[in-house]
């Protein structure tokens, strides 16, 4: 009794989640599998149609549309993230005075809504009104088409980004930077080293995981940007902002194309794979 | 003396430019708050104090949309999400930590591939079950599918195994059964964790946007990210830009008054759900 009670049990516990897993996550990769074969509108019967949506997907300017911008944000906003974050981390890594205070006000944007900062930011980069042009025009400078001009959106949409969520990554860059042993810092000190030199040989490489999570959590996050362009730009100004979770939601939701639209995820969701591995290499060298 | 004035010159310089970037993170909040209190003609100055304080937007705003309404139900549904992961999370980390069966480390393996998943695989299936369970306009649809939280599962189960056995033992001894030892001897142990864990699913809940734009199309259902979406976007600002700001304010006005009583907590708890990632 004592011992099928105890084979019994642990399964028990972990019953919600068996239940979950294979209700919300183990059936719909199945099934999206499925849906990749057929054009369904949720209505009408499913209607198989081979690997039409396959090759559509090949041939679909927007499918591609969406995945050059989204490497356009991921090569603007990763480095960019990369660079302000350790320059920020290494200042409050000094003795300064209200660490708290500043570490507080750069993570300020990070636990606010997208849809806030959003709004927010649409102001901003306002043509006629927003902070940026009036600065450009008060020094005499030209307005800027922030985000109604085709080549500035979302270099735009990626500045914003970096703004809402450096705060996080210097706080994960703070932590990398105290794990580096200070007797490797002594050590350089006596060679003679300069601060940039150290910087260069020390520093960086202890924080390479840092950097490498840093770019896959950035990565993830520009094949997930949907709130800023839905809100911002609609995925104007000529699809110059059409993400590929936005693409999805208006194949999926607009047209009602599920067939199509879970074919767009499984393809969106391989890239992201793909690009990671191919970041990891990179990055391991 | 005079290497002295170079290094105060230098030091206030630093803290110039150190004040200079802070203010660039708080000074849009600041400003946004500021004008959503403004009249509408002085929204176009940018000044940070208008000439008068009125609550005119927000009157517009709780006439054209639920956002009471909203807030009820945002509070609802983070509600029920954190309590379920929290609870579900420490069943599940509990039994793969502290309990030796067939099977543990499979389930452990599937639950990290799972972390590993994007989710743009799964969204449109589990739109159509949304619709098959008849949870489309429902609370259902918000807060069971986000119950079980595998990151949640994983911090509990290393958190337990940190938790002497002693403990365990002595409440076995006076006749716990499972759950009691999880919810009266552990949970008392892992406040750190609870909170944790607790910070991080609320926050996530509260902000979520995407889901209910897809599950959820009743107006007196909606949480208020996806209420003042669509006011912002759906043209019902009618380009009153006080009004629209007034909307973000209140949405971002319950998470930014937890942050300044728990900031500590907060920092805590993002760094080191993004360093288990």
């Amino acid at each position: 009794m004592n011992s099928r009670h105890k084979t019994i049990l642990p399964w028990l516990l972990l019953s919600p989640y068996i239940i979950h897993f294979l209700v919300f996550v183990a059936f719909p990769i199945i099934f999206s599998l499925v849906l990749t074969f057929n054009r369904w509108n949720i209505i009408s019967p499913m209607e198989y149609i081979g690997l039409s949506n396959y090759s559509r997907i090949l041939h679909d300017r927007l499918f591609w549309k969406a995945v050059g911008n989204t490497l356009v944000f991921l090569s603007i906003h990763i480095p960019l993230q990369i660079i302000v974050a350790i320059t920020l981390a290494e200042i409050l890594n000094q003795k300064i005075k209200l660490r708290p205070f500043f570490r507080g006000a750069f993570f300020l944007p990070v636990i606010v809504s997208g849809v806030v900062v959003s709004i927010l930011w649409q102001q901003l980069l306002g043509f006629n009104t927003g902070i940026f042009n009036r600065m450009l025009t008060s020094i005499g400078l030209g307005r800027v088409g922030w985000l109604i001009d085709p080549n500035w959106a979302m270099p735009s949409i990626a500045i914003m980004a970096t703004w809402k969520n450096v705060g996080l990554y210097i706080v994960l860059f703070l932590v990398g930077l105290q794990t580096v042993p200070k007797a490797y810092y002594e050590a350089a000190d006596i060679e003679g080293a300069t601060k940039w030199q150290k910087f260069w040989h020390i520093t960086l490489p202890m924080i390479n995981p840092t950097i490498f999570m840093v770019v896959i959590l950035s990565t993830i996050g520009g094949f997930s940007l949907f709130i800023e362009p839905y809100v911002m730009t609609g995925g104007g100004p000529l699809n110059s902002t059409l993400s590929a979770v936005l693409y999805i939601y208006k194949q999926a939701f607009f047209y009602y194309h599920m067939g199509y639209a879970a074919t767009l995820g499984l393809f969106f969701a391989m890239i992201i794979l793909f690009v990671i591995v191919i970041q990891k290499k990179f990055i391991e060298k | 003396m005079k290497n002295n004035g170079i290094n105060i010159a230098l030091k206030s310089i630093f803290y110039l430019l150190l004040v200079m970037a802070a203010l660039m993170f708080i000074y849009p909040f600041v400003w946004m708050l500021s004008a959503s209190l403004a009249p509408e003609h002085e929204l176009a100055t940018l000044t940070v104090i208008p000439s008068e304080i009125t609550l005119k937007n927000y009157q517009v705003l709780l006439d054209k949309i639920p956002i009471g309404r909203a807030l009820f139900n945002s509070v609802i549904v983070a509600s029920s999400v954190t309590l379920g992961v929290l609870v579900f999370g420490s069943m599940i980390g509990y039994a793969l930590s502290r309990l030796e069966f067939k099977g543990r480390d499979t389930i452990f393996y599937i639950i990290l591939f799972t972390m590993t998943l994007p989710f743009q695989i799964t969204l449109i299936p589990n739109y159509i079950l949304m619709v098959k369970f008849g949870w489309v306009d429902t609370y259902a649809a918000l807060i069971i599918p986000y119950m079980i939280n595998a990151f949640a599962i994983i911090m509990f189960r290393q958190h337990f195994k940190s938790i002497p056995q002693d403990l365990i033992d002595a409440a076995k001894i006076d006749g716990c059964g499972e759950l009691r030892i999880i919810f009266q001897i552990l949970w008392p142990n892992s406040i750190p964790a609870l909170v944790t864990i607790g910070i991080i699913t609320f926050m996530a809940s509260w902000n979520e946007v995407l889901w209910p734009l897809i599950v959820i199309r009743d107006e007196q259902l909606m949480t208020m990210p996806q209420l003042v979406t669509l006011f912002a976007v759906g043209g019902r600002a009618e380009s009153q830009l006080g009004v629209k700001l007034a909307s973000a304010v209140l949405l971002a006005l319950p998470i930014l008054v937890a942050y300044m009583f728990f900031q500590k907590y907060f920092i805590q708890s993002m760094a080191s759900s993004g360093l288990k990632e």
